[in-house]
């Protein structure tokens, strides 16, 4: 056994956990940690934010692009209240992660010291679980459990507040050998024989069925399952915002995304089938609008690994707590082959009608629309690169504009929608996925919010590219005040700042695009340069994202944009 | 006397860690999730690191449900089980203080205390405690009945719950390493050192 102070152990359990980079930012209370990183250097890489939302961000993003815990580390008070933004964006949309923060030391505890917060208080709802650390020979079996909760399951952050003195105190190092075992803590796994059986026959009995593919499909790794269960059955996939990428969005089957911005095949197909079969998702109010409406003559399967989810928002008629691709294949094997001709002859009219809507077939003229810009970087990366959006009206178009191939390759704020995580999280993402190229779209409201990890960018060359959607507004805000408040802008124009000199100030190579000529050119140059990059378009100050489900309206009820020669 | 109508309860029974900041867990969550707690007792048990939780709520069987999974989403809850689905027994506790003052008000409370489980455990000249244990309706039969003498305080344990018969609620669950702080700590047969 070694005999190693709290902040080595901190240390040597994130290298059991298999941790190889964590995003942080030092101060008083986790001092000590600090201090042991030397040591560890060569092991361990610790990137230095500029903010500690920052590092939260950063840490989802390398979560959800490589599937594995993501880590930040912050100091006590102001650090840890800073990375509860990012904390409660992982919580939202189930990401694992684990958040190390120093405290001020035991005896101190409770005084209001210098920078001490409650921590574990402040952030019990927007965590998964979280610990207080009061004795150094608990930390090890602490950092364990910690990782054990943030990836099995539901995933979702977890923090771990260790006060300065615990970090000094030396113990006896003994890593935990046995795996965890919680009393409470039982994630489900397979379905009851009478579970399967009873979601056969609904789907043998749907002459209209549809899957809502979730995140879940990509959390559990049930991509191949679901794709069977698709094409088996012959059954249309429409795809939730963090769903897309769970299958190929070239594949026949699939229809597009669901939901308020979502395409309108996929809504109608949801409001007028007779089966949906939810899997991994959670019927978010994005996702149904108005829930007495919803889906009235459907039938619903619902699977997910989170018990609580099942009949929370929508009424389930099989409901199945269980990991989807355990589930999936304890029902594929039975599954009969079926097909439903008028059901997607029917999806492919609405299909037709949407695509005469598309704004890519009008004449813009003179225009540059952010649904060409996304269309283009799309083209452009071969529809292969990891986007990280930010949240707003070029999210939204991200998911219509921009196919997904690949799982884990939409990286977005679904849940919480927190503006600002865009640039962060793709920061984290290219420290997870290093070959991959990455690009962080963002609009210009969101990357003011974050953009002080320019620099960390710089100094860790991180190689992404910066795709800034500058309309000099708060887009999708100032959409809602033109469709709900008689064009009352209020507090949504931005005087903004010259981005690409911003850029130059960062020592970031930056190009600006105003003509849709020039983007081909501005993203061929951004992806051949080493580093991280900013491209700064300037689009149509006031564009609108159709389709359009308002708030609370009912699914079918979307606002259209009018064909041409409609409007 | 007219008893008062016991709304539509539900009993949702927990058995949970005995750890610092599990209640304040469970507050949170039920706050949160906006859920609508009637009672809600926690007291230990006879394994030193399981409290348990009886918890009761004006809700149908869906809502009761509802907490129970939120509930066990929390890694602190070790178990959750809805009562209202098999025979079981429920007991609360009132202490009441009532007027005590004059002939009438003495004669009336020995005689209603006669026709329930109450007892008197404090008798003074000007009041008198009244201890009442029994299910939660008895309970607000009784206070009805003495509530016209004068009621001058009054504390409610609220519902305690058990499953009838072998209907075991328990878990046998210890934590397999403890923790090595814990670990040491029995071996050595020490308080926690900092």
């Amino acid at each position: 056994m070694m005999r190693l102070k709290g902040s080595e152990i901190i240390m040597e359990c994130l290298l059991k956990e298999g941790v190889h980079v964590m995003f942080g930012y030092p101060g008083g209370a986790i001092l000590p940690t600090y201090d042991a990183m030397a040591k560890y250097d060569d092991r361990l890489h610790h990137v230095l934010v500029r903010h500690e939302q920052g590092a939260s961000h950063m840490a989802d993003g390398y979560a959800r692009a490589t599937g594995e815990v993501g880590v930040c580390i912050a100091t006590s008070g102001p650090g840890a209240t800073n990375l509860v933004t990012g904390l409660a964006t992982a919580m939202m949309d189930s990401s694992p992660i684990v958040a190390i923060t120093g405290q001020v030391p035991i005896p101190a505890i409770g005084s209001d010291a210098f920078q001490e917060t409650d921590v574990t208080g402040v952030t019990l709802p927007v965590t998964k679980h979280n610990y207080l650390v009061t004795d150094v020979r608990d930390l090890a079996y602490t950092m364990k459990e910690a990782f054990y909760i943030a990836r099995t399951g539901r995933p979702g952050p977890v923090l771990v507040d260790v006060p300065k003195d615990v970090q000094i105190a030396e113990t006896e190092f003994l890593y935990p050998e046995a795996e965890i075992v919680l009393p409470g803590y039982h994630p489900p796994s397979a379905a009851r024989e009478h579970e399967v059986e009873a979601a056969l026959e609904l789907i043998a009995e749907a002459e209209r069925p549809i899957i809502l593919a979730g995140h879940g499909i990509m959390m559990s790794g049930a991509m191949g399952e679901v794709r069977e269960l698709a094409e088996r059955a012959q059954i249309p996939v429409t795809l939730t915002l963090l769903g897309k990428g769970a299958l190929p969005e070239d594949h026949p089957l699939v229809i597009g995304m669901m939901g308020m911005h979502g395409e309108a095949c996929s809504n109608h197909a949801i409001q007028e089938a007779d089966l949906l079969i939810a899997l991994g998702m959670r019927f978010d109010d994005r996702v149904t609008g108005n829930l007495k409406t919803y889906a009235v003559n459907a039938r619903k399967i619902h699977i997910d690994i989170d018990r609580s989810e099942i009949n929370k928002n929508v009424k389930a008629d099989v409901g199945i707590a269980g990991d989807l691709k355990t589930v999936l294949n304890q029902l594929l094997p039975k599954l009969e082959r079926k097909s439903h001709p008028n059901w997607i002859g029917r999806i492919r009219d609405w299909q037709e009608d949407s695509s005469e809507r598309d704004i890519l077939n009008y004449e813009t003229p003179g225009k540059l629309l952010t649904a060409q810009v996304i269309n283009d970087i799309w083209r452009i990366t071969g529809g292969d690169a990891i986007t990280v959006t930010d949240v707003g009206q070029h999210q939204m178009l991200e998911a219509q504009y921009y196919p997904h191939q690949r799982p884990a390759t939409l990286l977005t704020s679904g849940g919480l929608g927190t503006m600002g995580f865009g640039f962060p999280a793709a920061i984290g993402a290219k420290f997870g996925k290093p070959d991959e190229e990455i690009w962080a779209i963002v609009g210009d409201g969101g990357f003011q919010m974050t953009l002080c990890e320019m620099a960390t960018a710089v100094q860790e060359n991180v190689n992404v590219n910066i795709a800034i959607i500058n309309n000099n507004f708060l887009g999708m805000v100032r959409q809602w005040q033109e469709l709900f408040f008689e064009k009352r802008y209020q507090a949504t124009p931005m005087v903004n700042p010259d981005f690409c000199k911003l850029a130059d100030a960062y020592g970031i190579p930056n190009r600006l695009v105003t003509q849709r000529e020039q983007v081909e050119d501005a993203v061929q140059y951004a992806r051949s340069i080493v580093g991280p990059t900013l491209i700064e378009f300037v689009v149509e100050k006031e564009e609108m994202v159709y389709p359009m489900v308002p708030a609370g309206a009912d699914l079918h009820d979307m606002k259209r944009r009018p064909k041409p020669g409609e409007a | 006397m007219a008893a008062m109508k016991v709304e539509n309860k539900m009993t949702v029974v927990a058995l949970v860690e005995n750890e610092p900041g599990v209640l304040n867990r469970i507050a949170s969550l039920f706050r949160r999730r906006a859920f609508n707690i009637d009672s809600l007792t926690v007291g230990r048990t006879h394994r030193p690191h399981i409290s348990r939780m009886t918890i009761r709520v004006v809700a149908g069987p869906e809502y009761a449900k509802k907490i129970a999974t939120n509930l066990q989403k929390l890694v602190n809850v070790i178990d959750v089980r809805v009562l209202d689905n098999e025979p079981h027994v429920e007991r609360d506790l009132a202490l009441i203080k009532v007027r005590n003052d004059d002939t009438e008000s003495r004669n009336t409370i020995t005689e209603i205390c006669d026709r329930y489980p109450a007892r008197i455990i404090d008798v003074g000249t000007e009041v008198v405690i009244i201890e009442m244990v029994g299910t939660e309706s008895i309970i607000e039969n009784f206070i009805e009945e003495v509530r016209p003498t004068g009621i001058v305080e009054m504390i409610r344990t609220g519902v305690v719950s058990m499953g009838r018969g072998t209907r075991i609620h328990d878990s046998d669950f210890q934590r397999p390493a403890l923790t090595q702080a814990a670990a040491e700590q029995a071996a050595n047969g020490n308080g926690r050192i900092v």
